[in-house]
């Protein structure tokens, strides 16, 4: 795989909730295909239903119809148990939160090596490697540090460094900026940028932060489930 | 990387007071349990001091601790020439109120015939009765020490020896005298309207009567040819040891002892409760956390293990803060706790389950919980 590579297809995906008179359709035929290297930004009114389909690419939610392809896997073919797609999550998928979601009883080091602890990496190797993604964002000096005692800038680049850790493939990134100053929130997005290039990955955010709308190589928009624009 | 010890030390304060919190109940229930056992206890002290193996008694009574029994004292005599028989000895139970200092004791006399069997079988300090009249060994919870003297009666009486664990099994500690003594104090105590009868020359107040002959026999005797045989006298009965204790168990303490089971039982189920709670309450507050982790891609294993570990480490400590409590204020219930390890260790087993089956509602409640509930804020 390699930069240009498709990372992320999603093919004719719907999603709905409820049947008959009380059915919501939250997503309509929706097809997407994300390369490796690419930042998107989706876009949309609340109920447009972006939320919905990053779990539906986060392997959280399952679609009602459709086909998506994540890293070369179709994954929600059938074959995929849950097992499986928690597997999936914790080898090829990195999440960014709006609150940063940090485990408040885990220094920032501990947040970050976890996730290498359950991907099976040796203690020792899973501390070095949190040691270097936190020195890389500038954070390395708060690695013994709790959640509680980060400000809002650093606890954000702690999370990016968790979801960075296993070197995912696909980053989904929710509201990454939404607890940042706009300065904080530019360097944020440079950050993931260039790790976006560096780890040959693609970042799909949801965002309303117009003031990093720059920072993107695409703009897609969501309304009532369709994908309006791209 | 233990997450369940790594979330305890983060809020350590909070989780040792909820482990201190759950040691005081877990104290009470040990407390329950020893006050069981100590009734039990109590009760059987009394009918295993003496070591005997048949109990004589009046004919048509369970003996002198289910009911009033009285038979001749001479009765020892006749009972000791049986085959079978290595020694007998007659003996006498009464309860009595002293004033003593400023105090009033409540006191359970056994009097017996020294030399014979029904006197106290370990001295724990001083010496047995070594006079015919006017000495006594008493219980240490008496509160008497040597060389004490206590009016009863007409006479007073000095302590000579002390011994442990005699009692009845009402609690009250026992002190040995003479069955000279014990038979006159009984005759001293006597109703009113028998003494103005004595001193008008209507005869004795009372004949001499006790309340059993204690029997111990030879090597290899059949006890229940004995007892048999004893049985068929007009006005005496024979019970083996073995009875006599079935009898106290099942006539005179059953109802408190039921009581208290119960009771006990009560304060197990609330206790489990109260697990079940804190559990619950204690997983409920990291739902957030456990769907980041699960977001992640943390195993169930990973998630059932950190509700199941903080349980199990409660339940643990609770146990253990409990046990130090328990053992340390022990001594200073007016009756008797008596806690075996076989009981703690049952309790130690009652927890782990109760943690495990508590835990299970938390796990239930975190594999339920949406990993999509840690997106979005």
């Amino acid at each position: 795989m390699a930069i240009g590579d498709i990372l992320v297809d999603v093919q004719a995906v719907a999603k709905h909730y409820g049947e008959g008179e009380t059915r919501v359709d939250a997503l309509r035929q929706v097809d997407l295909q994300v390369r490796a290297g690419e930042v998107i930004a989706l876009l949309g009114p609340s109920g447009s239903g972006k939320t919905t389909l990053l779990n539906i690419i986060g392997c959280i939610l399952d679609p009602s119809s459709g086909r998506v392809v994540l890293d070369g896997d179709p994954v929600f073919d059938g074959k995929w148990l849950r097992s499986d797609l928690r597997r999936l999550r914790l080898d090829k998928i990195g999440f960014i939160f709006q609150a940063h979601n940090l485990l408040p009883f885990l220094t920032a080091a501990e947040n970050v090596s976890l996730v290498l602890d359950l991907a099976g990496w040796a203690p020792e190797k899973g501390k070095e490697r949190a040691k270097e993604l936190l020195d890389y964002l500038e954070v390395g000096h708060r690695a013994p540090v709790k959640p509680a005692l980060l400000s809002g800038g650093e606890a954000q680049r702690v999370a990016i460094a968790r979801a960075l850790a296993n070197r995912p493939r696909i980053i989904l990134a929710d509201e990454p900026t939404a607890a940042l100053d706009s300065k904080r929130a530019q360097l944020v997005m440079d950050l993931l940028r260039k790790l976006a290039a560096e780890q040959e990955a693609c970042i799909l955010t949801v965002t309303h932060d117009e003031k990093i709308f720059d920072r993107f190589d695409r703009l897609i928009h969501l309304r009532d489930g369709r994908l309006t624009d791209d | 990387m233990n997450l369940a010890l790594k979330d305890i030390r983060h809020g350590l304060f909070r989780f040792v007071l909820t482990c201190f919190g759950l040691g005081l109940l877990m104290t009470v229930v040990l407390a329950m349990i020893g006050i069981y056992n100590g009734l039990v206890a109590d009760a059987l002290a009394v009918v295993e001091a003496p070591a005997a193996d048949v109990w004589v008694v009046e004919a048509g009574t369970k003996g002198p601790f289910a009911e009033a029994s009285s038979i001749p004292a001479d009765s020892r005599d006749t009972v000791a020439r049986m085959p079978g028989v290595a020694e007998a000895g007659a003996i006498n139970y009464q309860t009595i109120e002293a004033p003593f200092l400023d105090r009033a004791l409540r006191l359970y006399i056994i009097g017996y015939e020294t030399g014979r069997p029904g006197g106290p079988q370990i001295i724990a300090e001083g010496r047995g009765i070594g006079t015919s009249h006017f000495e006594l060994v008493a219980d240490r919870k008496t509160g008497l020490v040597l060389g004490d003297t206590i009016r009863l009666g007409r006479n007073r009486f000095t302590v000579v020896g002390l011994v442990e664990g005699a009692m009845n099994s009402g609690g009250d500690p026992a002190v040995y005298m003479t069955l000279a003594d014990a038979m006159a104090l009984q005759t001293e105590l006597a109703p009113a309207d028998q003494r103005v009868q004595a001193a008008r020359g209507a005869g004795a107040v009372k004949s001499a009567s006790v309340a059993a002959v204690i029997v111990r026999v030879t090597p290899g005797a059949d006890v229940d040819l004995l007892t048999a045989t004893l049985r068929q006298w007009k006005h005496l009965a024979a019970l083996s040891q073995t009875e006599q204790e079935n009898i106290l168990l099942a006539s005179v303490v059953d109802k408190a002892r039921r009581q208290i089971g119960l009771f006990l039982g009560i304060l197990l189920a609330v206790s489990a409760v109260v697990i079940a709670l804190i559990i619950y309450t204690m997983t409920m507050e990291k739902l957030k956390q456990i769907a980041t982790l699960k977001l992640i891609g943390a195993p169930d294993r990973t998630i059932i293990g950190l509700i199941v570990q903080q349980s199990l480490i409660l339940g643990t400590a609770g146990w253990g803060i409990g046990l130090v409590l328990i053992l340390l204020v022990k001594d200073v219930f007016p009756r008797r706790v008596v806690l075996e390890p076989f009981n703690v260790a049952v309790l130690a087993g009652i927890i782990v389950v109760v943690c495990l089956a508590a835990s299970g509602l938390g796990v239930r409640a975190a594999l339920k919980v949406d990993p999509a509930t840690a997106l979005g804020g």
